[in-house]
């Protein structure tokens, strides 16, 4: 089963089709570039021609070496940390010999230096997205994640288990339906919170999720549920779109007077996933809730851990509604 | 033999409907009959002056007003009635520490627990000053709305639509763009809870902050001392500020402009 677990240290190599790690070797290395030039020239202007010299030298193999991984990436994943970092290296010094070759007689340095240095420049790179990854590790996030996990407002549960009562005498079957909705909720809020889910689940959790609340605040609450777009097979962190809808019902519809219209939109658009969950915005005053963006920041933080900068969380007030944008890229299983 | 009237408020049909199980499931103990209920705060005030009801079963979670507050509006009532408190949840017991003072149930509630809240409620003394203040102090911010009971009937004004108070003798009376009401409650009291709200320009009189508009010099005359005035919108009516008060005054505009 993917789960962000696959991606934690030490064992994953940089995932080269992320735009986050390739900027992020692509900046090391020039930094990397100037510090050298810093060090070897007294001069700012002497220095700056120095940068641009050896730019002309590193850049073509460094973008070149970017781009081979980029393509081998789902080859370069079967192997083991260790491994895949030889052949990243291995990557690195045939494009520069390369580059050594073509610009002949302009480069300065023999063909051994140059060699060294690209594969101490692509080693520190590595140790560098290495740290980077036991930063953001599972590990250490774990304890952020089962805090959200416990987080579901106990104001709903309560709420909820009294509605079940109100129903139990009076209309049974949907009381037994109430309970299985709310047991199906709760094995996903206690369940491993790393792995990965499919979107078709997710959207059944919230549709259950919905159902119950439906059922406590009749029609204060409308949905409309826009999903024939919707990339079933997309996959997701867990428990990314049920706070978010909660959210919308404890702070855009519980404390309003008159009916609330809540919105989910779920579609890809070529290789990105877009979901939108949007609520009325009520003006802060009697009855509504402060929020503390706590949930906002968790869920951000978890598309980080597994998506890095390719997944983006949005949420702004728009005339007189609030609305929360999430993008990822399409991911499935197969 | 007498039975107990109780007004039910609670914002989720579920609840309420619950709520009217537990009174039928403990008629052989207490005998109990639903003279209303109310899916808000605001419908409360309407209609439990009319309903004689002398138990009110108040949720503390309702949209526009919440339960605490209305309690509070409530007890200007000449009959009024005896409120237990129900949530879902007792952050609020742990917040406002006074609460636990006052009757209060869990959802989900239990019928033996709603039983004993009944007969506390039957055996209490009418809710006086005392029941007042501890609402007061079980409030984590200030009202939304003054309440001002009339005859068997309560007016609320929110806080927002307030132009000035000013003191006169025993009351306070509150002006409104749209009219006048009396209080009886301290302007005192007044400043100390609106603070951010009104501002006091006149021994007896506080103005609403957003409502100033400029100020005027009074030229006097007679045996009037020049001084200075606020020009409110919404009103022509000029309020003289003190000299004692003036410093104070004068900043609110945020531009400085006179």
């Amino acid at each position: 089963m993917p789960s962000i677990r696959q991606n934690s240290y030490p064992e994953a190599l940089p995932d080269f089709r992320n735009l986050g790690v390739t900027a992020r070797a692509l900046i090391a290395v020039n930094l990397l570039a100037l510090v050298a030039a810093l060090l070897a020239e007294p001069d700012w202007n002497a220095m700056l021609d120095a940068y641009v010299m050896q730019a002309a030298r590193f850049e073509p193999p460094l973008v070149a070496s970017l781009v081979l991984l980029y393509a081998l990436t789902p080859w370069l994943l079967r192997f083991s940390y260790w491994s895949g970092c030889v052949l990243i290296v291995a990557v690195v010094l045939v494009f520069t010999a390369a580059t050594h070759v073509v610009l002949g007689g302009f480069a300065a340095a023999g063909l051994v230096r140059s060699l060294v240095l690209a594969a101490s420049t692509a080693a520190v790179v590595l140790v560098y997205l290495r740290l980077h990854t036991k930063a953001y590790s599972p590990a250490l996030a774990e304890a952020r994640l089962q805090a959200l996990q416990a987080r579901i407002r106990p104001h709903f549960l309560f709420n909820s288990l009294n509605a079940v009562l109100s129903l139990i005498r009076r209309d049974p079957q949907r009381a037994e339906r109430t309970l299985e909705d709310l047991a199906d909720l709760f094995r996903a809020l206690m369940a491993d919170g790393r792995n990965l889910v499919r979107l078709a689940d997710e959207i059944s959790l919230i549709e259950r999720y919905a159902a119950i609340e439906q059922l406590r605040l009749g029609e204060r609450l409308r949905m409309s549920w826009d999903l024939d777009s919707a990339p079933v097979d997309a996959l997701l962190p867990a428990l990314v779109l049920q706070p978010l809808l909660e959210n919308a019902v404890y702070h855009g519809v519980e404390p309003g007077t008159g009916i609330g219209d809540v919105l989910v939109r779920i579609e890809r658009r070529g290789d990105r996933v877009l979901v939108r969950i949007e609520n009325p915005w009520l003006e802060p005053g009697p009855g509504t809730r402060a929020g503390n963006h706590m949930a906002l920041d968790n869920i951000r933080e978890r598309l980080m851990l597994f998506f890095d900068d390719e997944a983006r969380l949005e949420s702004r007030v728009e005339g007189a509604r609030y609305r929360v944008d999430i993008e990822i890229p399409y991911r499935s299983r197969a | 033999m007498n039975e107990l009237r109780v007004f039910i408020a609670d914002d989720e049909a579920p609840a309420r409907a619950r709520l009217k199980e537990l009174l039928a499931d403990i008629g052989g103990e207490l005998a109990t009959t639903v003279v209303g209920e109310s899916a808000s705060g605001l419908e409360v005030i309407d209609r439990l002056p009319g309903s004689q009801a002398q138990v009110l079963l108040l949720d503390i979670q309702m949209p526009g007003i919440g339960g605490i507050e209305l309690a509070r509006h409530l007890c200007v009532l000449e009959n009024a009635p005896a409120i237990i408190f129900v949530t879902a949840h007792d952050r609020h017991a742990v917040e406002a520490f006074e609460l636990n003072a006052l009757d209060y149930l869990v959802k989900p509630v239990r019928a033996e627990r709603l039983t004993a809240a009944l007969k506390k409620a039957l055996s209490a003394a009418p809710a006086g000053h005392d029941h007042v203040a501890r609402l007061a102090r079980a409030a984590t911010g200030a009202r939304e709305f003054f309440s001002i009971a009339e005859r068997n009937r309560i007016v609320l004004v929110p806080v927002g639509e307030i132009l000035f108070l000013k003191a006169e003798l025993k009351y306070v009376t509150l002006r409104t763009s749209a009219g006048e009401h009396l209080i009886e409650e301290p302007l005192v009291s007044i400043e100390r809870e609106f603070a951010d709200r009104f501002v006091r320009v006149h021994r007896n009189c506080l103005v609403a902050r957003a409502a100033i508009r400029g100020f005027e010099r009074i030229a006097g005359g007679g045996e009037e001392d020049p001084h200075w005035s606020v020009v409110l919108e919404g009103t022509p009516e000029r309020l003289p500020v003190s000299r004692r008060q003036w410093p104070v005054v004068k900043g609110v505009l945020p531009d400085g402009k006179e």
